[in-house]
């Protein structure tokens, strides 16, 4: 009887997706963040991505305390995921310093992209000030600000916000596990740390070059080739210009 | 950008129900009901990225997903070798609630195995119909045939039903 046959039908059509349906449609569309861990040059890391890049790193002890910072930190819904092809190969080159990843910031303020953004051009093995960040990115003032937008890095490692840290020497915040780490990760990557904060109470904060008449960061890869005997230390720009140096183009001590 | 992975969210979850009875339906199992929901709303989106926003604006969004499922289903159909179906609904997948268990083993004995037997141009036809509640307008774009096709398609299929369940009735 066609009547009992349409409703049999009808009642097909009651059928609801499976729990958690839509959330796997929306991850495997790119949409919403996956995670797995990684073991990498820094040891075991947690990371998110989704289809715009990584979203999220953070070296939790387990997967449970990585969902939860998440969910507090990026407030977007998680699921534990398989890696795409390639993305170790990636993740090590990205730390390496070799070649860049893509990161989802969408999160993020434009202060604090702008900031992160910064951030990702200090080389492997060198180190800027808050206020280098602050007056790069438009905003000279902001160098409290900048902290705070380093602070909140959701991506430490693959983002350097190791690389930045106070003129005064001192280590600084940091987001992806404490001064201690922060020390740990740019000893990894080359800096000597304990040369340039001795510098640094001293009030040294640049390096001049007698031969070129250029001032640099003393980590800028330029100051590091320098001849011993040539190199001059300053204590800041108003010293280095009067002393004949001209700023550094590419570590940019002042602004050009 | 933005605007149309909004767009796709919505669709999503206003739709993610709709399709998955409709890949059941089309496949008889929950697994590859899933599959064809999945597929098709991931297809969905690579087209929606390729849209002008007018096109993703106006789109008519139910008649257009059926579309893409049927084919996406018609085209699972092809690469696999047909499958048996499991009448006692024993997947190895996600066991539903007590619910849709009981739900599922009374289709199960009769109405899919019903659907079964039916050739694909008829079953896609009434699916689309009854269990989808779709308009004959929309059922005729969702398999691009005329509209008078669908009607007939539908009405040839229900007879057909209607028959094999006497069949059935006969044999028990």
């Amino acid at each position: 009887m066609t009547a009992t046959t349409t409703i049999d039908l009808k009642r097909l059509g009651a059928l609801k997706a499976p729990a958690g349906f839509a959330d796997r449609v929306l991850a495997n569309a790119g949409l919403i963040d996956r995670y797995a861990r990684f073991d990498t040059v820094i040891g075991p890391v947690f990371v998110a991505w989704n289809r715009n890049g990584v979203s999220a790193a953070m070296r939790a002890k387990d997967a449970r305390e990585f969902e939860e910072w998440f969910a507090r930190d990026v407030r977007r819904p998680l699921l534990a995921g398989e890696a795409p092809a390639g993305m170790e190969r990636k993740i090590a080159n990205q730390l390496d310093g070799k070649r860049r990843m893509r990161f989802d910031l969408r999160g993020l303020t434009d202060f604090e992209q702008a900031v992160l953004m910064k951030a990702l051009e200090i080389p492997r093995g060198q180190v800027r000030p808050y206020g280098w960040i602050a007056r790069e990115i438009g905003h000279p003032h902001a160098v409290r600000a900048v902290g705070t937008a380093l602070a909140n890095n959701p991506i430490p490692y693959f983002i350097p916000c190791h690389r930045v840290i106070r003129s005064d020497g001192v280590i600084g915040n940091y987001s992806g596990g404490g001064p201690e780490a922060k020390r740990d990760i740019l000893t990894l990557e080359g800096v000597r740390l304990n040369r340039l904060q001795d510098l640094a109470r001293q009030g040294l904060r640049f390096e001049g070059v007698r031969s070129t008449k250029i001032y640099c960061y003393p980590t800028c890869h330029h100051a590091k080739r320098a001849l011993e005997r040539n190199v001059v230390w300053l204590h800041d720009a108003a010293e280095a210009r009067a002393k004949g140096f001209r700023p550094c183009k590419v570590c940019r001590p002042e602004a050009a | 950008m933005e605007g149309v992975e909004r767009v796709f969210e919505r669709m999503v979850h206003e739709h993610q129900d709709r399709l998955y009875a409709l890949g059941y339906a089309l496949t008889g199992n929950r697994h590859d009901a899933e599959e064809v929901a999945q597929d098709t709303l991931l297809r969905a989106y690579r087209a929606l990225l390729t849209y002008p926003p007018e096109r993703v604006r106006d789109l008519k969004q139910r008649a257009w997903l059926h579309r893409i499922a049927i084919n996406v289903a018609r085209n699972r159909h092809r690469g696999m070798r047909p499958k048996v179906v499991e009448l006692d609904g024993s997947e190895p997948d996600v066991a539903p609630g007590p619910e849709a268990q009981a739900l599922d083993r009374a289709l199960m004995n009769g109405v899919m195995s019903s659907l079964e037997a039916l050739p694909p141009r008829y079953r896609e036809a009434v699916v689309l119909r009854y269990v989808q509640d779709l308009s004959y307008g929309e059922v005729a774009e969702a398999l691009a045939v005329p509209v008078g096709t669908a009607k007939s398609d539908v009405h040839r299929a229900l007879k057909m039903l209607r028959g094999e369940n006497d069949d059935r009735h006969d044999d028990d």
